[in-house]
């Protein structure tokens, strides 16, 4: 054992599960199982684990059973989320299986009568020099003790011993899902009924009749088992699932609710933001006195609310057996969510079992957490097994959204071209609303029943926790004296939580905007000033090889013909200010709209584990932002959230994708790997903005980047 | 409300007699009577193209398409198409670029692409955009889908010289 090396301080995920027993076990059949917390959202997080696992253990892949997110059996690594799961989540893991290899060496080593150095291990087979007998895990299983404590004492391999990690590995879970079942939404328990779910017309809708005739004519529909109505919540569940949805049709047809314009007035430019209460935080206060800038600007940049607009809606299995729970969910967190329904039912976490069951792609907190407190709370009015499915309708009116954002940047630059005063403000919701994170209850199931619980106070997410509307919010940029505000909206207006990348999308947006426009002021090459602003090194290489990538400073990109217009632009940022670095360079034409022509990116993610499923990460980080950029905006009128379909929320479809979009990983082998599943998505925005400006020389601030929008700007140009 | 009735059919080769409300849409046939739960629902309108499978060869939403609608006619869901042990050409293609993130959409898409195949052996990117533009991906997984769908083709054209 080796007990000399230094101790770092250990993993968070590990001082929250400090056995080595929490993490893995050997089962009956020799098979490791291991019981991690970090879940599949469709990021490919379960292969990493597996990879991370049989390269420390020397097994193969095969050897390993995953069981990731069951409260039962797994261990409680929080929310997977952050872009923390490489970063933290499976370094504990790679932590916990350094030293179980070794617990299991040295008992090797016992029985071969041996020095544990003399003890091979290779393919999950232990040998010696002098003897002819192999061992598996399983034989020595007896022989190692794993309820013991989890250190930092034992060396995981060296990247250059690594045949594993470091590989793409194919997806086991594609194998299933692109065949057959192999999602939540296929799960069936016997005898289960299908339930769906009425909820209010708005958000603040109050139920005024809905009577026992009503319901008794819904109670006598073809199946129907249970009609629930508690407060602001029903819920139907029925034998047959087109009978559930028949069933919640006439309720809705029948319900009258009382209505509230409550809501602000749209706003192409957010507006509205700045005229609410806020909590004001600083961020950043400069350290120095600010200097006086030869010449600076006041500019105002926006996000509106978007939609994690997941293909699959949410969907939960819920069971009560003798007083005890079991919830089967695609939420991102399984302990939380127990911690949060032991609320709601007034029991004890031990009365409840989460099981993670994989959804359609997560982007952040969607409507995946409330339907499984819909399902239990179903479930239990139904004393049945319930399956219960959301609507596309119930997604874009209930499921939590992105935040609305507003930015306002004055910077300055002196006579060399240098950045010698930067102020900032951010104005938002909250990007973080998860159940389980506070006393008291989140999940609408528990906002909506009768009693309701009670309106928890707004907070957002700290900056020491990577921040929510403010993250990103500190240029990376080596800018002398910067002064940074928060502005958090302290009323509700659309709910809002986590989607990917929180407040960097806006923040980052915002800030690599105005970098092109101080670069134009100062007459500099837009990589070229951001070089200038950097002394971080691993920063100034990704804005280096894009530029290689694009040829950027060789290519002048010119107009095809009199009509179209092309330019190119580009964006950069460090996720969080200390996940991955991620430059974008785009080249879009402008027609009446902007067109996606070429996309180049480079990322520096430290370590890489699995370089295809980084890629296919980074790939899809830039199109869905893309998306974002170009399209989305949820839309309301005062009363009601009026996005309800496909038809009114577009996204990029397959006509509009680039021709090339390729992504370079800067190799780090010995570096700490970095998140990097939302680094992508502030520097696509910013990139295709700049790339506008270049091409026709409007600089459009807010977004989305519709061709409504485009053809304003122009005019007012 | 329909009047339930009985209604045969055929799926992936085997016959089926099912006595249901007519009106009764054919993604809830498929995944609940008979499990075959490849199909998924998206958004029950028709507009994301998840729930796909074909219909005598073509390619149709499933959540829009009424049981009375596909008496006599002949449905392939995802299942008839391959098994991870046989797997068509088009599964092959995706698993090789391993071309799904969630992979939720991914056999809607892949029935469209059958579909098309069904249609001609050699279709134009603009016929393959044309016929992907029906289906959302929301993870952002667009230029593999299109990188698989065109290696599916490829090999289906050397596979017929």
């Amino acid at each position: 054992m080796s007990a000399e090396q230094k101790i770092e301080a250990l993993n968070p995920d590990i001082i929250q599960n400090p056995k080595l027993s929490q993490w893995l076990s050997i089962d009956a059949e020799g098979m490791i199982l291991l019981r991690a917390g970090k879940v599949e959202l469709g990021q490919g997080i379960g292969i990493v684990q597996l990879q991370i696992a049989a390269e420390e253990l020397d097994v193969p892949i095969t050897a390993l059973r995953l069981v990731a997110g069951h409260t039962a059996v797994s261990v409680d690594q929080g929310y997977t989320s952050g872009s923390n799961s490489v970063q933290i989540g499976a370094m504990a893991l790679r932590q916990i299986c350094a030293q179980a290899r070794q617990l299991f060496i040295d008992a090797a080593a016992k029985v071969f009568n041996t020095q544990t150095d003399q003890v091979r291990l290779t393919a999950g087979l232990f040998s010696a020099g002098h003897t002819e007998q192999t061992l598996t895990y399983l034989d020595l299983a007896p022989r190692v003790e794993l309820d013991v404590a989890a250190t930092n004492n034992f060396k995981s391999k060296k990247h250059t011993e690594h045949t594993i990690s470091g590989r793409s590995v194919k997806r086991p879970d594609l194998n299933k899902k692109l065949f057959a079942a192999g999602f939540i939404h296929d799960l069936e328990l016997e005898a289960m009924l299908h339930a769906r779910i009425v909820r209010p017309p708005s958000y603040s809708a109050l139920l005024i009749d809905f009577n026992e005739n009503a319901q008794a004519t819904i109670q006598a529909m073809p199946g129907v088992r249970c009609v629930l109505v508690s407060g602001r919540f029903i819920g139907v569940c029925a034998e047959r699932e087109e009978q559930a949805i028949a069933a919640a049709a006439a309720i809705r047809a029948q319900a009258k609710w009382k209505e509230d314009p409550s809501l602000p007035n749209e706003h192409p430019e957010q507006a509205w933001l700045r005229s609410m209460p806020a909590q004001d935080s600083m961020v950043q206060s400069p350290s120095q006195p600010v200097q006086v800038a030869a010449q600076s600007i006041e500019v105002n940049y926006s996000k509106p609310f978007i939609a994690h607009a997941s293909i699959g809606p949410s969907c939960a299995l819920a069971h009560w057996v003798d007083g005890h729970l079991t919830v089967w969910t695609h939420g991102q967190g399984s302990f939380p969510m127990r911690r949060e329904l032991a609320n709601l039912f007034d029991t004890a976490t031990d009365n409840i079992t989460v099981i993670h069951a994989d959804g359609a792609g997560c982007y952040g907190h969607n409507g995946a957490d409330d339907a499984a407190f819909d399902a239990a709370m179903l479930a239990k009015a139904a004393d049945a097994p319930v399956r219960l499915q959301w609507s596309r309708e119930d997604e874009f009116s209930w499921s939590p959204h992105g935040s609305a954002m507003s930015v306002q940047i004055n910077a300055g630059i002196d006579a060399a071209g240098k950045i010698v005063q930067w102020q900032q403000q951010i104005w938002s919701h909250t990007h973080v609303q998860r159940p389980g994170m506070a006393p008291g209850l989140r999940c609408l199931a528990g906002i909506h029943r009768d009693p309701p619980a009670p309106q928890l106070p707004w907070t957002d997410f700290a900056l020491s926790a990577g921040g929510g509307g403010q993250r990103n919010a500190i240029p990376l940029y080596d800018l002398p004296n910067k002064q940074i505000d928060y502005h958090l909206i302290a009323e509700s207006t659309l709910r809002s939580s986590a989607l990917r990348g929180l407040g960097a999308y806006a923040n980052v947006f915002a800030i690599e905007s105005c970098m092109d426009e101080l670069a134009e002021i100062a007459g500099q090459d837009p990589i070229e000033f951001r070089l200038n602003h950097l002394t971080d090194l691993r920063a100034a290489e990704v804005l280096k090889t894009v530029a290689r990538q694009s040829d950027w400073h060789s290519v002048h990109v010119t107009a095809t013909d009199t009509e179209v217009s092309r330019g190119r632009g580009i964006g950069f940022a460090r996720y969080k200010n200390n996940g991955a670095y991620c430059a974008v360079v785009v080249e879009i034409e402008v027609t009446d709209r902007i067109v996606l022509d070429k996309i180049w990116v480079a990322v520096d993610a430290g370590e890489i584990i699995h370089p295809d499923g980084l890629i296919n990460q980074i790939e899809g980080g830039v199109l869905q932002a893309a998306s974002w950029t170009l399209k989305e905006s949820l839309h309301w009128d005062q009363t009601r959230i009026t996005t309800q379909s496909w038809e009114d929320y577009p996204i990029l479809g397959f006509n509009e994708t680039p021709s090339v979009l390729e992504v370079r990983c800067i190799a780090q082998p010995e570096a700490p790997p970095l998140g990097a599943g939302e680094c992508a998505a502030g520097p696509t925005a910013a990139a295709i903005a700049n790339a506008l400006h270049q091409a026709i020389g409007v600089r459009m601030r807010d977004l989305p980047l519709t061709p409504e929008r485009l053809a304003q700007a122009v005019m007012q140009a | 409300m329909a009047d339930q009735a009985l209604v045969q059919f055929s799926v992936n080769g085997q016959a089926v007699e099912i006595e249901l409300d007519t009106d009764t849409k054919l993604v809830y046939v498929l995944r609940n009577d008979l499990k075959l739960k490849g199909t998924r629902f998206g958004c029950g309108t028709g507009h994301c193209g998840s729930c796909t499978v074909l219909v005598d060869g073509q390619a149709m939403q499933s959540c829009d398409t009424p049981l009375w609608s596909i008496a006599g006619k002949n449905i392939t869901t995802i299942e008839g198409l391959g098994s991870p042990s046989s797997p068509h050409p088009i599964q092959s293609s995706f698993i090789d670029e391993q071309a799904a993130q969630c992979g939720y959409c991914i056999n809607g898409m892949m029935m469209t692409l059958a579909g098309l195949l069904e249609k001609t052996h050699n279709p134009s990117d603009a016929e393959l955009l044309a016929a992907l533009d029906r289906h959302l991906c929301r993870c952002g997984t667009h230029m593999r889908i299109l990188k698989a769908a065109r290696q599916a083709i490829d090999s289906l054209k050397e596979s017929k010289v």
